[in-house]
């Protein structure tokens, strides 16, 4: 009897700490799943960038993606951009036709008669330097990441032109340099920031339609922006933590 | 520079892309990669049916499995490699490799799987017939098969009963391995929420499943070609078991192909109305008559009628050979349409780009038959420097 | 143990001894510092010259255009939105590296008639019939347009 009791201590003993082991092991595996998320928004006062676009101001000049191509030598072909606008005409129909000639560079051309408008206006693209970006996740080597105030930048040194990144954006902000072989994308002109000037493109825009700031200076515009507009960001279900937010965006906008 | 084929694809332009999806950055090669690696956890998974699972049928292919498995899989990384912007910095993700990325990890479970799965089973499998083999060769040969053995001499039958156990063990943990090897693969696909097309939970599973199917009817097809360049005779039960297995396979893999469409077309999200244009568009040659019609439907007719009815032995073989090769071919146009369709739509899903395939003297065409021919001719080197039909017998 | 166990347990070490002694050699010294990326990074991404100026470094020499410019219709473009970046300009001020728009194909760029253009932000006119074959700029001074 007393031995049986014995055996039976013994088994559980093993059993018990074998489940506990077993739940560490897992739970440590899990560790590297716990920081899925590019960067955590700093708290108390230190910078976080945000990016506001306003709609209703764009005019369609593309002023913006000339400046960006000049001001970070993208190359001039019309497959690659870091930036780019996009022209909407809804018909009466309900039809939706998106257009983008090289950019918004080449100029826009009204293909549907007036009388059969029922909606149109530009969307200037960027990259949105998501907070809880998917390109910086998926990067293999740590290339692509998120610095703490929350711009996602590329260290092109040290990517290996895998293109995960690339596939994983789901804004197609970011393309392969054909002539590096590595990627590239908006870095919201970084080398001007840490000079205290703006980025290329909003110092070019005409209407200032393109603001952006510290998103926790409350008095900054692009904090006043979004306080007094109705913004949104593009593709919200995809919960990106996009920074990028549009005044007046239509639903039709992908 | 090769701008022209991009100038052709602009003006060729199906609605509205982004701009910079104009470009197909995944192409040939990375439909290869999963391609090779499926086909290296099928030729595993048969060898561990008959080791494991002790389908005793299947012994004259469990040799040829791990040899056919261990070829493609040294093969398995070149696509990846040819195909990076700079591939001399490949290195990178296996010392600094970013946690959160899959393609990280995937360095580190093709080691384990190369390293302690296959080579290990093989070198356990063979170890004795290596020592007796180094003990008749002479010369430089000599020293291969020593230093294979890691100048063990043992030929007891204990060392024997020691090499079984443990090529057992590492069978057993094999199978998980190989699971995890090609399910990786589908999860790098499966985990991009941008992508509607690739971003489903069923992924990796039916990765798994078509890697399982396209491994199991290239051992068939090696097998009989083997046979016929030796001037034997096929085992006709061998056979006959390995197309069973196929079929029941074949079956849960169009199962699970059927499941995931039938879902989205149910379900009918926002991304359904472009996929519905793609698939029955672009993708109609790959998917309905290629993927579909030669690779799933004609072999699961075929062999589900051989099931019930079998014709000769003759006949027999030849239809085998065939459905190895359509099965073949469908698989790697299932492969074709996840990772080339994935990228012909636009993520606004207003529109589509084009990839033309060029089909002479193409960098990736080229490289893409480099990467599938090279495993074969590790093979016959393989066959020719460890023949199964040379080993001693067991008992 | 069987000397099988031995010897692989053998070839393991030295393999990953190899693997971390590589490692140690080819890993940056920044990676992991801040974060999973080269720390050096950001230096080298900040190392560049911006190529547009400010508004500042144009009202150097040109500070009557720049009075004219804040009384009209365009007082709140920036000079480079027309002229392109003046990064060379600066260094060599020449004509030869600034852009000057000429005929008629720069002003339609903001100005041509398109149903997408907020009216309320800017005039826009028919590209090919208002004031047919004329150059622009002789009706409009591009600093000061409606004088």
């Amino acid at each position: 009897m007393a031995i049986e009791n014995k055996n039976f201590s013994r088994r559980d003993f093993f059993r018990k700490s074998g489940a506990v082991a077993g739940s560490v092991i897992f739970a440590s595996l899990l560790n590297p799943f716990k920081k899925v998320y590019a960067v955590e928004e700093p708290k108390g006062k230190s910078k976080w960038y945000g990016i506001g676009i306003d709609i209703e101001k764009c005019i369609g000049c593309a002023s913006c993606v000339r400046a960006c191509k000049n001001e970070n030598d993208v190359p001039k072909e019309p497959f690659f951009f870091r930036n780019w606008v996009e022209q909407y005409v809804i018909t009466n129909d309900g039809d939706v036709k998106v257009s983008s000639p090289n950019g918004g560079i080449d100029g826009y051309k009204q293909i549907v008669p007036k009388e059969d408008i029922y909606k149109s206006f530009f969307v200037p693209k960027m990259c949105n330097h998501c907070s809880k970006s998917p390109c910086t996740q998926v990067c293999p080597v740590g290339a692509s990441f998120e610095t703490k105030e929350g711009l996602a930048l590329v260290d092109k040194s040290y990517c290996i032109g895998c293109g995960y990144c690339v596939q994983a954006c789901p804004y197609g902000c970011r393309y392969i340099n054909p002539k590096e072989g590595v990627v590239d994308k908006c870095t919201l002109c970084y080398h001007r920031l840490q000079k205290g000037i703006d980025p290329a493109c909003m110092t070019v825009c005409p209407t200032g339609a393109r603001i952006f700031g510290d998103l926790h200076d409350k008095e900054s515009s692009i904090a006043k922006f979004i306080k007094e507009n109705n913004c949104v960001v593009l593709k919200p279900q995809l919960n990106t933590g996009a920074k990028l937010f549009y005044n007046a965006l239509s639903q039709e906008v992908h | 520079m090769e701008y022209k084929s991009l100038y052709e694809a602009l003006a060729h332009l199906d609605g509205y892309i982004y701009p910079n999806e104009i470009t197909l950055n995944w192409d040939l090669l990375i439909v290869m990669y999963p391609y090779i690696t499926g086909l290296v956890a099928g030729a595993f998974i048969l060898a561990s049916l008959n080791r494991v699972f002790n389908i005793k049928a299947l012994k004259p292919t469990y040799v040829i499995s791990l040899l056919t498995a261990l070829s493609f899989m040294l093969v398995a990384t070149m696509p990846l490699i040819s195909h990076l912007g700079k591939p001399q910095r490949f290195y990178e993700m296996l010392m600094t490799p970013h946690l959160t990325s899959a393609m990280a990890i995937f360095g580190f479970v093709y080691l384990w799987y190369l390293m302690v799965v296959l080579l290990l089973e093989i070198w356990f499998d063979y170890r004795y017939d290596m020592v007796i083999w180094s003990k008749q060769k002479k010369g430089f040969l000599k020293f291969v098969y020593k230093a294979l053995t890691l100048w063990i001499k043992d030929t007891s039958p204990e060392s024997r009963k020691t090499d079984d156990k443990i090529g057992y063990f590492i069978t057993v943990v094999g199978i998980p391995s190989a699971f995890l090897l090609h399910g990786y693969v589908g999860f790098i696909f499966g985990s991009i929420k941008a992508n509607p097309w690739w971003s489903t939970v069923m992924m990796p599973v039916i990765f798994l499943f078509s890697a399982m199917v396209s491994g199991i009817a290239l051992v068939m097809f090696i097998y009989m070609v083997i046979n016929y360049i030796r001037r034997q005779k096929n085992d006709i039960v061998c056979l006959d078991t390995i197309a069973k297995y196929l079929f029941y396979i074949l079956i849960i893999d169009f199962a699970l192909e059927s499941l995931d469409q039938i879902h989205r077309i149910y379900e009918a999200d926002e991304s359904f109305d472009i996929l519905k244009i793609l698939v029955r568009g672009k993708l109609f040659f790959t998917f309905f008559i290629m993927q579909i019609g030669i690779g799933t439907l004609i072999p699961l007719s075929v062999l589900g009628f051989l099931q019930f009815k079998k014709p000769k032995e003759k006949i027999r073989k030849i239809i085998y050979l065939l459905i190895s090769v359509c099965v073949l071919i469908g698989i790697f146009f299932m492969r074709w349409n996840v990772v080339i369709g994935g990228q012909l739509f636009s993520k606004s899903f207003y529109g589509f780009t084009s990839y033309k395939v060029n089909l002479i003297g193409g960098r990736d065409v080229l490289l893409s038959l480099l990467w599938f021919i090279v495993p074969f001719i590790i093979l016959t080197f393989l066959l020719w420097l460890l023949p199964p039909w040379k080993k001693a017998t067991h008992e | 143990m069987p000397i099988q166990i031995k010897r692989l347990l053998l070839v393991f070490a030295f393999f990953i001894a190899l693997m971390l002694v590589i490692r140690y050699f080819l890993k940056p010294d920044s990676w992991g510092k801040m974060g999973p990326y080269r720390y050096e990074a950001l230096k080298e991404i900040a190392n560049k010259e911006p190529k547009y100026v400010d508004l500042a470094s144009c009202e150097m020499c040109h500070d009557t255009i720049v009075k004219i410019k804040i009384e009209g219709e365009h007082k709140s473009i920036n000079c480079q939105t027309c002229h392109g970046p003046g990064y060379k300009h600066i260094n060599e001020p020449d004509t030869s590296n600034i852009e000057k728009p000429k005929g008629r194909e720069f002003c339609v760029r903001c100005h041509a008639k398109n149903s997408a253009r907020p009216e309320n932000i800017v005039k826009q006119i028919d590209a090919i019939e208002h004031n047919k074959g004329e150059v622009c700029i002789t009706c409009h001074n591009p600093h000061k347009p409606w004088q």
